[in-house]
């Protein structure tokens, strides 16, 4: 069953269209990469699908239920969480407490409890605290706990933002750009981490302009251009498609490697 | 780090109490108590006991405008509206409570209620504040930053303009209102105890002016004790959150329109009881005390102190409040009288606003994180820490000095 459903999704912007009649799907358990050159379209996509914007038409669905229409934070109770191309950490909150405030639909303590101290109040700040930790602990930041996000380096904020993702206990995980400014260490360690979120039972979407990324980690790729969808299928497949060629290299980029 | 003590903190505020800091909050609290009582018991010095109400009112004001602002990161122009609400209210149905109480045929049953009519009022006047809250937050919240600003600017006047014109026959208009009662509960038993010792000068009796004074500062500790609470909670994070990037904040979560109502609600309340505590300690309300004025006011307090920050919110407005009470009262106070002309002491306590003014440009310019910063706050206005600041030094030494950055390039 797919977990995501695009069925001819346009985003309109006055005159542009950013997307175009996208339809799409994922499966549970899958990692699927969404590329194309800049401009194609991908971000939109993302932002249609966390509820930043709302499709001008088509059918977007999530685990049966409709998304479009709806707000960021009530996606995000749905299942889906999501990371931003520009890291948006809230940078003067400990990387702790970053995680924490990813605990926020999973939690429900209200003013009054927090004010009273009640004994629910205490066993679940106790649990957004154990529960931070562990994510924190996944990607290898535990020991920066108390650190402020902001003075984190950058491959550690980037991390801190899939902790903060995780802890909303999605089911599907959008990742925009992770490896982007990444070195190739970085982007091999992150690689194993996005292998290891899916072992945990959480699908990845993911924008990827590292094509070493892409290839090695995804099972499906989408390809998008100039917001159309031009070809998908499995990264070899991807590799030899002419349209996508011409897509990332320009005209003529056929014909000279078919002389070559 | 299995078995290992870490330390988690899981708020970046909270830090143990050191012996020094307990030290100087016990300081604290025996002078709040009993610095009053000396002031009052000499005749010359009572009147400061009536403005210490006064500060402890505005105290009481900037700590909820805090939750807004300082929290929230909303800036709110018409947080008087709640404080009138609250002042209005407690006269109002503190009238129709104590016509309603004068049926009970018990004298002594009914002299109880009445005289602690305030006591029920607080309640009742926070409530409504707090729903004023929520009606206003629900349309206006959709705003940010300057038009949220201009649009509780204009809630405020409006409160303020019904007030003034008499709105459904409740208000009594400019002429303002009475409050119900004169005798709160209990000042007359603490009045038979006069402690006088003749040789000093030492005449204390227990003044109305001290009795309100001792209730605002129950209520001061109990915004404190509330306010650090919630900012160490689910909601007080969602707060900050939100402030920082509103956009990030909805998509792990946090619902932004109810957690900003949450802020709006509980900010209003405070302004409520400090509405209730004014009216019934003044025992006269009127359009005149609730004007835009008064709002620009408590930001300015919440700004100067350190938003966010609730000792520096509490000494903002203790100084902002206090400072031009204190040069009228000075200035009017018998001590003076003979010593300094009375046109003089007038012209003095025009001229406090120049001086406020010129205070607030250069605290602005010097200190934007206000005189004492919440750790957070600081780090928001003030993101050029010195590590920042040694690398970026050390950066620019490495290129005049053609460091062998130029190997790494190649």
């Amino acid at each position: 069953m797919a977990l995501v459903e695009a069925t001819n999704t346009t985003m309109q912007f006055g005159g542009l269209k950013a997307v175009n009649d996208v339809s799409m799907h994922i499966d549970e358990g899958e990692i699927v990469a969404l590329i194309g050159p800049n401009g194609a379209g991908k971000t939109t996509f993302f932002n249609m699908l966390t509820g930043i914007y709302k499709p001008t038409s088509g059918k977007l669905t999530f685990a049966g239920g409709s998304v479009s229409g709806k707000k960021p934070n009530e996606i995000c109770r749905m299942g889906i969480a999501r990371t931003f191309q520009n890291i948006r950490l809230f940078s003067n909150m400990t990387t702790l407490e970053n995680v924490m405030v990813g605990r926020h639909t999973r939690s429900k303590a209200g003013p009054l409890q927090a004010v009273l101290r009640t004994r629910g109040f205490k066993r679940e700040e106790a649990a957004t605290v154990a529960e931070a930790l562990k994510r924190l602990q996944f990607v290898g930041l535990a020991d920066k706990a108390n650190e402020l996000a902001k003075n984190l380096p950058y491959g550690a904020q980037r991390r801190l933002e899939i902790a903060r993702a995780l802890a909303t206990e999605p089911k599907l995980l959008l990742l925009d750009e992770p490896a982007a400014g990444m070195n190739p260490q970085e982007s091999a360690d992150l690689t194993r981490l996005i292998g290891r979120i899916r072992a945990s039972g959480v699908t990845v979407l993911l924008i990827e302009h590292d094509m070493k990324v892409v290839m090695d980690i995804a099972d499906r790729i989408y390809v998008l251009d100039f917001g159309e969808l031009i070809a998908e299928g499995k990264p070899e497949e991807i590799q030899k498609d002419p349209k996508v060629i011409v897509a990332y290299l320009g005209m003529g980029a056929e014909a000279m490697l078919a002389q070559a | 780090m299995a078995g290992s003590k870490m330390d988690i903190r899981t708020n970046v505020q909270s830090k143990g109490w050191s012996r020094g800091k307990i030290a100087f909050a016990i300081f604290l609290g025996v002078l709040v108590v009993f610095a009053p009582v000396l002031l009052q018991g000499f005749q010359t010095m009572s009147f400061f006991v009536r403005v210490l109400g006064i500060i402890g009112i505005y105290v009481l004001l900037a700590l909820g405008l805090n939750i807004v602002v300082g929290y929230a990161g909303l800036l709110d122009l018409g947080y008087v509206a709640f404080y009138a609400m609250g002042a209005y209210a407690a006269v109002i149905l503190g009238e129709k409570f104590v016509t309603a109480v004068q049926m009970i045929s018990n004298v002594g049953l009914r002299d109880f209620l009445v005289s602690s009519q305030f006591i029920v009022m607080l309640p009742v006047a926070a409530i409504i504040a707090a729903l004023t809250g929520l009606a206003l937050g629900t349309p206006v919240l959709r705003l940010r930053g300057d038009y949220l600003a201009i649009v509780t600017l204009g809630f405020g006047e409006i409160i303020r303009i019904l007030a003034t014109n008499d709105f459904l026959g409740l208000t009594k208009g400019a002429y303002g209102m009475m409050a119900p009662v004169a005798q709160p509960l209990g000042l007359s038993q603490l009045q038979l105890l006069p402690v006088a010792i003749p040789a000093i000068g030492f005449n204390f009796i227990f003044s109305v002016n001290l009795y309100w004074y001792y209730i605002v500062v129950l209520l001061i500790v109990l915004a404190v004790f509330v306010v650090r609470r919630l900012d160490n909670s689910r909601l007080g994070r969602a707060w900050v959150a939100m402030r920082e990037d509103e956009v990030a904040a909805s998509s792990v979560g946090v619902n932004i329109m109810t957690s900003k109502l949450w802020a709006f609600a509980l900010g209003a309340l405070w302004g409520g009881l400090a509405g209730v505590v004014f009216a019934n300690a003044q025992g006269f309300v009127s359009p005149e005390s609730f004007t835009f004025m008064e709002s620009v006011f408590i930001v300015t307090m919440v700004v100067l102190g350190g938003m966010g920050s609730i000792p520096g919110v509490i000494v903002g407005a203790a100084l902002i409040a206090g400072i031009p009470e204190m040069i009228r009262g000075v200035a009017q106070s018998p001590l003076l009288a003979g010593v300094i002309d009375p046109t003089l002491a007038s012209a003095i306590s025009g001229y406090r606003y120049l001086v406020f003014g010129l205070l607030m440009v250069i605290m602005m310019a010097v200190r934007p994180q206000g005189m004492i910063p919440s750790t957070r706050r600081a780090q928001e206005l003030h993101p050029e820490d010195e590590k920042v600041l040694e690398e970026e030094d050390q950066s620019l030494w490495d290129l005049k000095h053609g460091a062998d950055r130029s190997e790494h390039d190649l």
